[in-house]
């Protein structure tokens, strides 16, 4: 025990002894943390819009009007014809062109059925997506008005018959995106800091030759890497309450679920983490190696962790895949338990994955740990 | 015997790093292993410090065997590795505390045995080892080696990269810690330093050439060996080579070491055939072999008999 003591004051010291760590620790990620929630957003917000209005009536001038006076849409240009038009989307100035066709009162009028042509840039697919939506909403609004008008004008009265939608959107009200985000990005620093940091710390003791020196000592192998790895579950955890206090300050995020529910699965997930960076560096003779090796997998758990982009959209095999992603079920129950207000028996699929998965690690980590070369 | 070694062999891919080494040392023999880089030493510290393991032949350290015993060692003994390798970061005195810790004891239970040495590092105990002078930094890992009072110590190259002074006040010490009855294996390139050993072993590629005290090793040497200057060291050398009575010709400190191939060698003849080549300022006088003479002389037929 007092070994295990001795070794995790000896971490601590050398921890707050170097200089670039402590801002490495809590600095950055906070910066991260500020920066990446407010830019990381999926909003689709002033579209650039032009339009080609070849007919230039009342109707034609109100439908264009909708657009402008729409939040999502910041109304460029008018062009006279679709070749400037087409011209223009090619260099990038408009991302949508809206061409009404002439006659477009008349037939509405008349026929009670005219075309617009809708042009999307769709490098964005997913950009492209919503704005399709957007201005759809937009000429369905236009033709509820127009028929209203249209039965006014009319001789045939005919009763309207419309359905409409009226979205709730729970557990989000106000679709803030930052709510989404925030505590997706908290789970990233979370995971960064104490991978990177203990898949480095015992490679930096095989290069600086302490590693040697300690193996032909009686120490356990077990208290060697308690002592080790302790540390940096406090760390990770000190960096957690960080995380959450910012959220809750600067982003007004909703913590509705029990905190101490959140802390209990971080430190069975910060065991996971601190098993993969130990296996790394039993596997890598310098710090460079194990840095890499880190952000190989860093890079893979990130973007395949629903963080982004929804698991529910990625091929079979790709979904088969994040059942190995630890940062997954971290995701998951941090903002089933932050938004929702999950409890124990919600999560409990998760928390029993993840604790499988850090008795998985460590033991694998522990058993290629060689004190013999 | 507290350490023996019988028929040890380890190679990495092709190239054999030890080749059949056997030796054995008493119990509070102070015992050298001398030889150039890279003949095998470092390889036979991490096989005794059960860092590594042979691929054939057995050892023992302290009476316990290097690959059944091995946590027995790990108890027993001290191992100095060549390159300084605390924690930097610590002060002395926290680097001192925490192998003490993982050892199971304290600074002041074994303070008397580290006493001569500690006494000298203390007064920069709050200091970080790394900011230490290169004879301090070895004071301190002395020290951090011996806080467990291991029965065997292993210094690999404890005095490369240490100012003369420091590197005799280190033997000194070694004399010392002797005294108190600790088996010391030490290795070391530097061929003066032999001399202060009880006994040594030559070695050189993975192999032992000569186990003896330094004494008899420069005893048994066959031959005469003389000391010849001229003003041009360089050309002395080369026309030393086709001398055609010469045995060995090398450089040692001002002088050429040169012996003759045969036994009734006469200065005056090799003076005029180096007249003849115009040197000048020439000296030719016996002198007495050292032990890194006896280690050229064993290497050379050594690789002679190797190419036959």
């Amino acid at each position: 025990m007092n070994i295990i003591k001795y070794i995790i004051q000896k971490e601590f010291r050398q921890i707050f002894r170097n200089k670039a760590m402590l801002p490495i620790i809590f600095v950055m990620p906070i910066i991260q943390l500020i920066i990446l929630s407010n830019a990381a957003t999926f909003e689709v917000k002033n579209i650039k819009f032009a339009y080609i209005d070849n007919d230039k009536t009342s109707f034609s001038r109100e439908l264009v009007e909708k657009f402008d006076a729409s939040n999502y849409f910041a109304v460029l240009t008018d062009f006279p014809s679709s070749k400037i038009a087409t011209s223009a989307m090619l260099n990038g100035k408009v991302d949508v062109v809206l061409e009404i066709p002439p006659n477009f009162e008349r037939n509405l009028l008349k026929e009670k059925k005219t075309d617009v042509s809708l042009t999307i840039n769709a490098i964005d697919g997913a950009a492209a997506g919503v704005e399709n939506v957007y201005a759809n909403q937009i000429v369905k609004q236009f033709n509820k008005k127009a028929q209203v008008r249209l039965m006014q004008a009319g001789n045939e009265m005919k009763k309207l018959q419309t359905i409409e939608t009226i979205p709730l959107f729970w557990y989000n009200e106000t679709l803030n995106y930052k709510t989404f985000m925030v505590p997706g990005i908290l789970v990233m620093l979370v995971t960064m800091i104490t991978l990177f940091l203990s898949g480095m710390n015992i490679v930096r003791e095989k290069e600086i030759g302490t590693l040697e020196q300690i193996n032909v000592t009686p120490i356990k192998k077990h208290h060697f890497i308690i002592g080790k790895l302790f540390p940096f579950l406090v760390l990770g955890l000190v960096l957690l309450t960080v995380g959450l206090i910012i959220a809750k300050l600067l982003f007004n995020i909703p913590i509705v679920g029990s905190i101490g529910l959140l802390y209990l699965y971080t430190v069975v997930y910060i065991l996971v983490v601190l098993g993969i960076g130990l296996f790394i560096s039993n596997f890598t003779d310098t710090q460079q190696q194990a840095m890499f090796i880190a952000w190989f997998f860093m890079v893979i758990f990130i973007l395949m962790s629903g963080l982004f982009t929804p698991i529910e959209s990625m091929p079979k095999w790709a979904q088969v895949l994040t059942e190995f992603n630890p940062i997954k079920y971290f995701v998951q129950v941090m903002r089933m338990v932050m938004l929702k207000g999950a409890g124990f028996t919600d999560i409990y699929p998760q928390l029993i994955k993840t604790f499988a998965y850090a008795v998985l690690m460590n033991g694998l980590a522990v058993f290629s740990y060689k004190k013999v070369s | 015997m507290s350490i023996t070694l019988r028929n040890i062999s380890k190679s990495y891919g092709p190239a054999k790093a030890l080749n059949d080494i056997s030796f054995n040392v008493e119990q509070g023999e102070l015992f050298g292993l001398i030889g150039p880089d890279g003949a095998g030493k470092t390889t036979l510290f991490r096989i005794l410090t059960t860092l590594l393991i042979q691929e054939e032949g057995e050892a023992t350290v302290a009476g316990y065997d290097v690959i059944t015993d091995y946590k027995a060692i790990r108890n027993h003994v001290g191992y100095m590795p060549g390159k300084f390798s605390l924690y930097q970061d610590l002060t002395v005195e926290e680097n001192l505390n925490f192998f003490a810790t993982i050892f199971d004891t304290t600074i002041d239970e074994n303070y008397d045995l580290i006493k001569d040495i500690y006494v000298q590092i203390e007064p920069f105990k709050n200091r970080k080892a790394g900011k230490l002078s290169g004879g301090m930094k070895q004071k301190l890992a002395l020290s951090c080696a011996l806080i467990h009072k291991p029965k065997v110590l292993f210094l690999d190259e404890p005095t490369t990269g240490v100012d003369p002074v420091s590197r005799k006040e280190f033997w000194e010490m070694l004399k010392r810690l002797q005294q108190k009855n600790i088996t010391i294996l030490v290795s070391t390139p530097y061929m003066d330093e032999a001399e202060l050993c009880d006994r040594i072993a030559l070695i050189t590629d993975g192999q032992i050439l000569e186990i003896n005290t330094p004494h008899s090793i420069i005893d048994a040497f066959p031959k005469k060996i003389y000391n010849v200057r001229a003003s041009e060291t360089y050309r002395l050398i080369q026309d030393l080579e086709s001398y055609p009575n010469t045995h060995s010709a090398y450089p040692f400190g001002e002088y050429v070491h040169f012996t003759s191939r045969h036994s009734n060698f006469s200065p005056e003849d090799l003076m005029t055939f180096l007249k003849g080549k115009q040197h000048t300022g020439i000296e030719i006088f016996e002198t007495i072999p050292t032990i890194e003479d006896t280690f050229m002389e064993l290497s050379n037929t050594n690789t002679l008999a190797t190419n036959a």
